[in-house]
C-alpha cells in the first residue's frame, strides 16, 4: 500500500492543528494570572481553578451532571435489553415500526424534544423537577442503548442458548447465565455512549433545567450568555481533563475503538 | 432507519406463531410504553401548541388557529432566519466534506499506532462538550486582536482584522470543527470496506496519482461522503450552542430563536411552530436525500 506524500502529511498536520487549537487555548487560558481573558506569557497560575470553589454552582452542576448520566443511562439500559432482544429474535408484525420509533429520538433535533418535554411536563406538573429531566434522558440516549444491544443480540451465537435449554435451564436462567454474558459487551458499550450522550446534552436539557437542576453543560451556556472570563474555561479545563482521564481508563480497560463505532449513525 | 432493518436479523425466524409475538411484545411493552407516554404524546401536543393563541397579557389560549403559522410563513423575519440556518448548515456540510474525506483517506493510509493515535485525536473532541469547544473558538477570535487574525495577518493573507464574532462566518468555522468527527468517521468506515489491492492495480496498469483518487478512491467512498454529510447537515441546522455564543443575541438560527421565544419572550405557540417547521424540514430533507442516495448506490450499500 502506497504511503502518505509530503503533500498529504502537510495537510494532516494543519488539520490535527486546527482540530486541537480551540481545546488548547482554553486549558492555556485556564492558567492565566490576568483577572481578564489572556494566555498567560510570564507565569502558570491555579487562580481560576480555586476559584471554582468559590462558585458552588459549577460543583452542583457538576454532580447533577454525573448524577443524571448515571441514572438514564442506566435506565435506559434497563429499557434497552429487552426490547433489543425482542427486536433481534422475533420476526412479528410491526417490529421495524417499532424499531424507527426507538430510533427516532436521534432524528429528532433536540431543540424540538426539548420544547416538546418542556410543554408536556409543565401540562402534567412536573416542570422543573428532576424526575422530569430524567425521564427526558432516558428517551434521547435510548437509541445508543439500544443500538449497540441490538448489534450484540444479533451477532450472538444461539446454539449455546439452544444446548442451555436442552440441559433444561429455565427462561430466567438462561437469561441470567447464557444470554446476558454473551450480550454483556454491547450493553456496557451501550450505556457508555448513553451515559455520554447525557453528560454532554445541552440543547435539550437547557429548556427544562431549573435552578436547582442544572447540569454542567447548562450551567456553562449560561454562565457564558452573562460573561466570558477565566473562571469559565476554568471550569472547562477541568472537564476536558476528567473526559480524558476516562477515555484513557475506558481505553485501556475495554477499547475505545468499540464505544465509538456506536457514534456513526447514518440515520441521524 | 434502514440501518436498524439491516442489523435486524435474517436469523430471525421467517414465519412466527402467535406465542412468539406475544413474547416480543411484552418484551418491547416497558420501552413502547415509555415512548409512547414521553416521546409521541409530548411531539402531539406540540404540534397542537403551534396551533394556539398568545397574547401579552392572556398567555396561551387553547384555540385551534393558523395564526402561528401564518406569521411564519409570511413574516420575512422568518424566512430570512430559516435561509440562514440551512445556509450555515450547507456550508458546514461542505467544509467538513471537502477537510475530513482526504484527512480519514489520509489516516486510512498511515501505520498502525499512528493511525489509531491520530483517530483518537480526531474523534475524541466528540467526547468534550460543544460548550468548551465552542468557547475555545470564541477565544480564537476574541474581537480584532484574537489569536485568528493575527495568525492570518502575520501569513499576509489579510490586511485588516476580519470580524469572526457574531458573524454568519464564525459561526460557520466553529460548527465545522464541532461536526468534523462525524464526518471523518463515516467516511473512515467507507473506507474499511475499499480494498487497497484495487489501487495498486489501478497503479500498476499506469494510472496517476490524481486519476486513481478521481476514478478509483472518491466513487468508493462516495456513499460514505453523503452519508456523513446528511449527519452533519441535520446536526448542524438544529445546533443551538455554536449558534448562541458565536453569534450571539442578533444573529438568530432556527434552534436560538425557538429558544428565546420559549425562555426569553414566553411566545410559546410561535416557538412550537417554529420547532416544527424546523423538524418537517429536516425530516423530508433527510429522508429525501437518504432515498436518494440508496438508489444511486444501492450496488455498494448490498
Amino acid at each position: 500500500m502506497r504511503t502518505n506524500g509530503p503533500l498529504a502529511l502537510t495537510f494532516h498536520t494543519i488539520f490535527v492543528v486546527i482540530m486541537l487549537a480551540p481545546i488548547l487555548v482554553v486549558c492555556l487560558v485556564a492558567f492565566t494570572p490576568e483577572g481578564y481573558l489572556s494566555l498567560p506569557t510570564h507565569s502558570f497560575s491555579l487562580r481560576w481553578f480555586r476559584a471554582i470553589a468559590n462558585y458552588p454552582e459549577f460543583v452542583h452542576a457538576f454532580w447533577v451532571s454525573l448524577g443524571l448520566g448515571a441514572l438514564s443511562s442506566l435506565v435506559a439500559v434497563l429499557f434497552a435489553v429487552p426490547a433489543a432482544l425482542a427486536i433481534a429474535r422475533y420476526s412479528f408484525r410491526g417490529r421495524d415500526t417499532l424499531a424507527a420509533l426507538f430510533l427516532s429520538p436521534l432524528m429528532i433535533p433536540h431543540v424540538v424534544l426539548g420544547i416538546a418535554f418542556l410543554r408536556f411536563f409543565t401540562a402534567i406538573g412536573i416542570g422543573g423537577s428532576f424526575a422530569g429531566l430524567l425521564v427526558a434522558h432516558v428517551v434521547v440516549v435510548f437509541p445508543f442503548a439500544l443500538r449497540l444491544t441490538l448489534a450484540a443480540a444479533t451477532g450472538m451465537d444461539r446454539s449455546i442458548e439452544m444446548a442451555a435449554v436442552s440441559l433444561g435451564a429455565g427462561d430466567w436462567t438462561l437469561f441470567r447465565r447464557v444470554t446476558l454474558p454473551l450480550i454483556l459487551p454491547g450493553v456496557i458499550s451501550g450505556w457508555a455512549l448513553a451515559f455520554i450522550q447525557s453528560f454532554d446534552d445541552l440543547t435539550m436539557t437547557v429548556f427544562l433545567a431549573t435552578p436547582g437542576t442544572e447540569t454542567l453543560p447548562v450551567r456553562m451556556f449560561l454562565y457564558i450568555q452573562d460573561n466570558i472570563d477565566p473562571l469559565v474555561t476554568s471550569v472547562s479545563a477541568s472537564v476536558i481533563a476528567i473526559t480524558m482521564t476516562a477515555l484513557i481508563l475506558l481505553d485501556r480497560f475495554y477499547g475505545l475503538d468499540r464505544v465509538l463505532a456506536g457514534k456513526n449513525d447514518p440515520g441521524r | 432507519m434502514s440501518a436498524v432493518v439491516d442489523a435486524a436479523p435474517p436469523s430471525a425466524k421467517p414465519a412466527t406463531d402467535g406465542r412468539d409475538a406475544r413474547t416480543a411484545w411484552l418484551l418491547t411493552a416497558p420501552a413502547l410504553m415509555l415512548f409512547v407516554g414521553v416521546l409521541v404524546i409530548p411531539l402531539a401536543m406540540t404540534v397542537m401548541l403551534s396551533f394556539h393563541d398568545w397574547g401579552q397579557y392572556k398567555g396561551i389560549e387553547p384555540v385551534f388557529i393558523l395564526k402561528n403559522w401564518h406569521e411564519v410563513a409570511t413574516d420575512p423575519y422568518f424566512a430570512e432566519m430559516f435561509w440562514r440556518t440551512f445556509r450555515i448548515a450547507l456550508l458546514t456540510t461542505l467544509i467538513t466534506a471537502v477537510l475530513g474525506a482526504p484527512e480519514a483517506y489520509i489516516l486510512n493510509r498511515m501505520s498502525g499506532r499512528w493511525k489509531s493515535f491520530f483517530l483518537l485525536v480526531i474523534l475524541g473532541p466528540l467526547l468534550i462538550s460543544v460548550v468548551a469547544r465552542t468557547l475555545g473558538w470564541a477565544l480564537l477570535f476574541g474581537g480584532s486582536n484574537g489569536l485568528v487574525n493575527k495568525l492570518l495577518m502575520s501569513l499576509g493573507l489579510i490586511g485588516s482584522p476580519l470580524p469572526f464574532m457574531f458573524t454568519e462566518t464564525g459561526i460557520v468555522i466553529a460548527l465545522a470543527h464541532v461536526m468534523m468527527p462525524f464526518m471523518v468517521l463515516s467516511v473512515w468506515a467507507a473506507l474499511q470496506r475499499v480494498d487497497p489491492q484495487i489501487e495498486n492495480a489501478a497503479l500498476s496498469l499506469g494510472a496517476g496519482p490524481f486519476t486513481i483518487i478521481r476514478r478509483i478512491v472518491l466513487p468508493q467512498i462516495m456513499p460514505g461522503v453523503l452519508s456523513g454529510a446528511i449527519i452533519v447537515f441535520s446536526l448542524s441546522a438544529s445546533a443551538f450552542a455554536t449558534p448562541a455564543i458565536i453569534g450571539g443575541r442578533r444573529l438568530k438560527v432556527a434552534a436560538t430563536l425557538a429558544y428565546d421565544e420559549f425562555l426569553n419572550t414566553l411566545n410559546w405557540p410561535l416557538g412550537a411552530a417554529v420547532a416544527v417547521l424546523l423538524l418537517v424540514a429536516l425530516v423530508l430533507i433527510v429522508v429525501g436525500s437518504n432515498a436518494l442516495i440508496e438508489r444511486r448506490y444501492a450496488e455498494v450499500f448490498r
